[in-house]
């Protein structure tokens, strides 16, 4: 199929014992701006694989893939945030992030992924009050990184927003 | 024995299986709540089903026993030891009288007096332990004894007893019940049962295993995704032929079927399972309504898949209902109508293909056609103007729409519109279909079509717009292949496309524009319907085309509903992943029709037209169209030719005037259909090949055109030989060749053997001026025989009416048709054809129609039997010559007088 890591089990020794001080995130690139997806949320991370398009869905549902026999709805995150599609002269593969959403199967399209970061609670902050409103929505907060602001991706409510459009 | 017997012996023996374990617990701790609990519920459901099975003596035991166990149960009394025996005993008396049925059917003798009598005295608390004053919390007797007496009354329960009436005597001295000559009677079963448990423990429940649903969709769910890693390997391995894996494959590939049957039918049940409450549901509204109904059930021992059958089940309970309530009229309405007291209520399933057909009828008033359209302008569903213009089938549609009730009244049982189209709705979502025909005045019949199992379908693979999609093969009718330069081509009304399928407009739906796949919509029309496919698809009586570019293979898909963000689209009934490895969506056709404008009462209506007439006349001919020499196009039946092929004309060779080829080893006369066709050495030509006991001849034509199915009705005299005259066949003009001219000119005998000149005889009626052909009704049970007659009696010259019953004849006479001859079977399944003749001879209209009876075995008695009947001649089946000069002479006859 395509490389894909089982990233939820490898993290699991890395928790600290200090429970509840960190939390565990995947981090992903959109745009060059970091995400973070919950670890426990993400099942696999897969490369570019083959995408049914799906006729008549809503433009941010890029199609449907086959993981392992089992179908996944492919969601083009850049589409969900309002961004423009991925420039391509970036010869770079676009990967995703699958994620488990009410015993479904959803596959993130991103930029990249990043590492899997423990973050520390005391950086984590509410979304700015300015922040873009469709970022707003889909978002949970941001954690302070050194030189860098992570975006924690709500995840059920970014495929919320694909149920009822607008 | 009856189904819910065993069902019952299956389901009580299971839970008194299961009490043996904990009834150990019961002897260490014989207050356990719960075990108390749960021998009372077993003893409550005994009692209550034995009541609906009608045996006495089994629930009379239980409810004693429930009783005592309720007191249990509330902790109105203490479980001592003795009352554990009393306890295991009145279990083993149940285990004895199940096994006793379960063996023989029936209760036995006897009764269980001596059993019920202390069960009684412990409820009314008469017995020893609680008249003797102790207090009901003393301890149980020593744990020895008590164990003693209760594994002995577990394994043992006739040694038990013994202890047993000395209890009863000590508190009930005076008490009349328990005599000896009672106890006589009722201590042999014991003993019975003890030999029968040790002999054979309960064959029964061991013939079933109960397994919990979820276990089985698992099992569905795993068989699917096997089903799937098969279709893939096979795909696989379709490339590679001398691969060593091909034969295992071939293993695997059957295996898998076979599993995959299985494990289906594991998740069949019969259809009766849905219908067990109908019965009451009549019973109750026929007192309520103050209505005689019969329900009278056939085929329940149809299965269906129990996803399906959870899905009908409403629907179904809903239009039985719907058939007492607003159906069938009141005992004094039915009388005045001329029809029994007691109205019928039929429910009928059956197979047919794939699908299970559900037919729900009644004999009851039908539906109120003017009702229902002053219903529809007053609810302003449509204008008094276009109400008037619509046909009673397209108001009957009207029943299906949301809103919509005829009862006068809204009663418990039905008349608050939402109904029918919630029917509709639940039915077409799992794939099936509903139909309808009603005649005010004699009732109406519901058609359900559904098909057997959800989980796997079989499918047709398509393209469009560069993407695929899957078809539920169900719904498909055939396929056609477009191409803008032939005949066969797309024809646009404004932007709609429409596609002339046999004389009637297929509305087309391009799935590209549909799904917004494409952007050719400003192409030339002639390219953007180049090289299309048609896939005529039906959804309930509404046909429509969709444009496809391509179709590939038919796949057994395994249906995955889509994912929840996505299950407001309409088009797609689910996706799944094909034996390739890529996910394909599945078109849903019902959504499509729903989606593109759901016109199909005018189409309902169309076809519904078509199937009346199909039924009263099969007239319609195929005929092969081709061109030959100059002139219209030619025409000639396609049951008359045997073969086409495809001459070299180089070939042909000449002998004694006559042009001959060599065919399959003989020499065959061909002639070339007009004296003005080019017959150049060089060309390769078509020929129509006519053969008949051995003897053949070729009739050369320049170009096969098409096959079509027309009415022939000749509307010019032919003016030259060979030509029966013009007809109009597909919209042009056409001659019909007498293909018989040609025959006799080569071979002059042609029809000597045949004894008969129908063909003549046919000619000749044209010359007397009688242009009307002659009609002949057949009446036969067989569909063999009907096509084997059909088109020899067509050929002969004669309009053919098949029928396959008395009925469907007599109800001809209803539709003012009028035959020349009528030609019966004898032997048929409802109403042989000594009863339909004396019928016919009955009715006004045909009482003078010949009839000639047709039978494989004729003796003299069965001749005269005919004669007596009213038949005018009887003759042997199989024996066509005679058939066709019996024919033609009883009909000239018929001319004469």
């Amino acid at each position: 199929m395509s490389e894909h890591t089982q990233n939820q089990d490898q993290t699991k020794p890395h928790q600290p014992l200090s429970e509840a001080k960190t939390k565990d995130f995947l981090t992903v690139l959109i745009e060059g701006q970091m995400f973070g997806i919950p670890i426990l949320q993400v099942q696999d991370v897969l490369g570019e694989l083959k995408v049914t398009r799906i006729p008549l869905a809503p433009p941010q549902v890029s199609g449907s893939l086959n993981l392992r026999g089992r179908i996944v709805t492919a969601i083009d995150v850049r589409k969900c945030l309002g961004l423009p599609p991925m420039d391509v002269s970036d010869n770079e593969k676009r990967m995703s992030v699958v994620v488990n959403h009410d015993d479904e199967l959803y596959s993130l399209i991103i930029d990249n992924v990043g590492d899997v970061l423990p973050l520390q609670n005391k950086d984590f902050e509410p979304n700015p009050a300015t922040l873009d409103i469709i970022w707003k929505s889909i978002s949970l907060g941001v954690y302070r990184l050194d030189g860098k602001i992570l975006v924690v991706l709500d995840v059920p409510k970014l495929l919320l927003s694909l149920q009822h459009p607008n | 024995m009856d189904d819910l017997i065993i069902e019952f012996l299956t389901e009580t023996n299971e839970s008194l299986m299961e009490l043996d374990t904990d009834l150990i617990r019961l002897e260490q701790n014989p207050n356990d709540k719960d075990l108390i609990s749960k021998i009372f519920r077993l003893m409550h459901t005994i009692k209550g089903t034995c009541g609906f099975l009608g045996l006495p003596r089994l629930e009379t035991v239980a409810h004693r026993a429930e009783n005592v166990m309720g007191r249990f149960r509330d902790g109105d009394l203490e479980v001592t030891a003795a009352y554990v025996s009393l306890i295991l005993e009145s279990l083993d008396r149940v285990r004895f009288l199940l096994g006793h049925i379960e063996a023989n059917g029936t209760e036995p003798e006897g009764n269980d007096t001596d059993l019920t009598t202390r069960l009684d005295a412990v409820y009314e608390g008469r017995d020893e332990f609680q008249t003797s004053g102790q207090p009901a919390s003393q301890p149980t007797p020593a744990p020895g004894p008590t164990e003693e007496v209760d594994l002995e009354a577990l394994f043992e329960p006739v040694k038990a007893k013994p202890a047993e009436p000395e209890i009863m005597s000590e508190s009930e001295p005076g008490s009349t019940e328990p005599n000896p000559e009672e106890e006589e009677i009722s201590s042999p079963p014991p003993k019975q049962q003890a030999q029968q448990k040790e002999t054979s423990e309960s064959s029964i429940a061991n013939q079933s295993l109960r397994v919990n649903m979820d276990v089985l969709e698992n099992l569905m769910t795993m068989v699917s995704e096997l089903v799937l890693t098969r279709n893939q390997l096979l795909q696989i391995s379709r490339g590679d032929k001398e691969n060593s894996f091909v034969t295992p494959l071939q293993r695997l590939n059957h295996v898998v079927s076979e599993l995959q049957e299985g494990v289906m039918k594991t998740r069949m049940q019969p259809i009766g399972n849905a219908w067990a409450k109908l019965p009451r549901i009549i019973r109750d509204l026929s007192i309520e309504l103050g209505k005689k109904i019969d329900l009278i059930m056939t085929g329940q021992d149809t299965e269906l898949d129990r996803q399906v059958l959870d899905m009908i089940k409403d629907p179904l309970t809903h239009m039985v209902r719907n058939s007492g309530d607003h159906g069938v009229e009141t005992p004094a309405e039915r009388i005045k109508a001329g029809k029994p007291e007691t109205g019928k209520i039929h429910l009928r399933a059956y197979h047919e293909g794939g699908h299970i057909i559900i037919e729900i009828s009644d004999d009851g008033k039908g539906l109120p056609t003017e009702k229902i359209r002053q219903k529809l302008i007053s609810k302003g569903l449509v204008t008094e103007e276009d109400a008037e213009k619509l046909s009673h089938q397209q108001i009957h549609q009207y029943i299906f729409h949301a809103g919509f009730s005829t009862a006068d009244k809204v009663t418990s049982v039905s008349g608050r519109g939402v109904g029918m189209d919630v029917v509709r709705t639940n039915i077409e979502k799992i794939g099936g279909s509903i139909e309808m025909k009603s005649t005010e005045g004699k009732g109406s019949t519901f058609f359900i079509k559904i098909p057997l199992t959800l989980a796997i379908v079989s499918s047709l693979i398509v393209e469009s717009g560069g993407e695929r999609f899957a078809i539920p093969q169900l719904a498909v009718r055939e396929l056609v292949l477009v191409s803008q330069k032939s005949e066969n081509r797309i024809e646009m009304i404004k932007n709609t496309p429409v596609f002339r399928l046999r004389e009637k407009l297929l509305p087309l739906v391009s799935l590209e524009s549909l799904l917004k796949l494409g952007s050719n919509e400003d192409q030339k029309l002639e390219d953007r319907f180049e090289h299309k496919y048609i896939i005529v698809t039906q959804v309930g009586n509404y046909s429509f085309g969709l444009i496809v570019d391509q179709v590939f293979d038919t796949e057994e898909i395994v249906v995955k509903p889509v994912a929840k963000i996505l299950k407001d689209l309409e088009l797609f009934s689910g996706n799944t992943i094909l034996g390739d490895g890529s996910v394909i969506m599945i078109l849903d056709p019902g959504g499509i029709a729903k989606v593109t404008g759901e016109s199909n009462l005018t189409d309902a209506e169309r076809d519904a037209v078509d199937e009346s007439k199909k039924l009263v006349s099969d007239k319609k001919t195929s005929l092969l169209l081709f061109t030959a020499g100059a002139g219209s196009p030619k025409a000639v039946p396609l049951s008359l030719i045997s073969r086409l092929e495809n001459i070299d004309m180089s070939k042909v060779e000449e002998t004694d005037g006559q042009m001959l080829v060599q065919y399959r080893g003989s020499l065959m006369p061909i002639i070339p259909f007009s004296a003005d066709m080019s017959l150049a050495k060089d060309e390769m030509k078509p020929l129509l090949v006519f053969a008949d006991r051995g003897k053949s001849v070729g009739l050369i034509a320049d170009e096969i055109i098409d096959i079509r199915e027309e009415a022939i009705e000749i509307q010019l005299e032919g003016k030259r030989k060979g030509v029966f005259g013009s007809a109009i066949v597909s919209g042009k003009a056409t001659e019909i060749v007498d293909v018989m001219h040609f025959l006799n000119s080569v071979h002059g005998d042609w029809f000597k053997d045949h004894g008969d000149e129908s063909f003549l005889t046919h000619d000749k009626m044209k010359q007397n001026g009688i242009s009307r052909t002659k009609r002949i009704l057949l009446v036969d049970d067989s569909p063999f025989f009907r096509n084997m007659l059909c088109p020899l009696l067509t050929a002969a010259g004669y309009e053919v009416i098949a029928v396959d019953g008395p009925s469907k004849a007599l109800e001809l006479t209803e539709r003012d048709e009028n035959f020349d001859i009528i030609i019966s079977d004898i032997e048929m399944p409802d109403m042989n054809g000594y009863d339909f003749a004396t019928k016919v001879r009955a009715t006004q209209k045909w009482q003078n129609t010949p009839m000639v009876a047709l039978t494989s075995h004729a003796t003299p008695e069965d001749i005269d039997h005919g004669y007596k009947s009213g038949f005018d001649e009887y003759i042997a089946k199989f024996d066509r010559d005679t058939l066709l000069s019996t024919i033609s002479k009883t009909l000239s006859r018929g001319v004469e007088i």
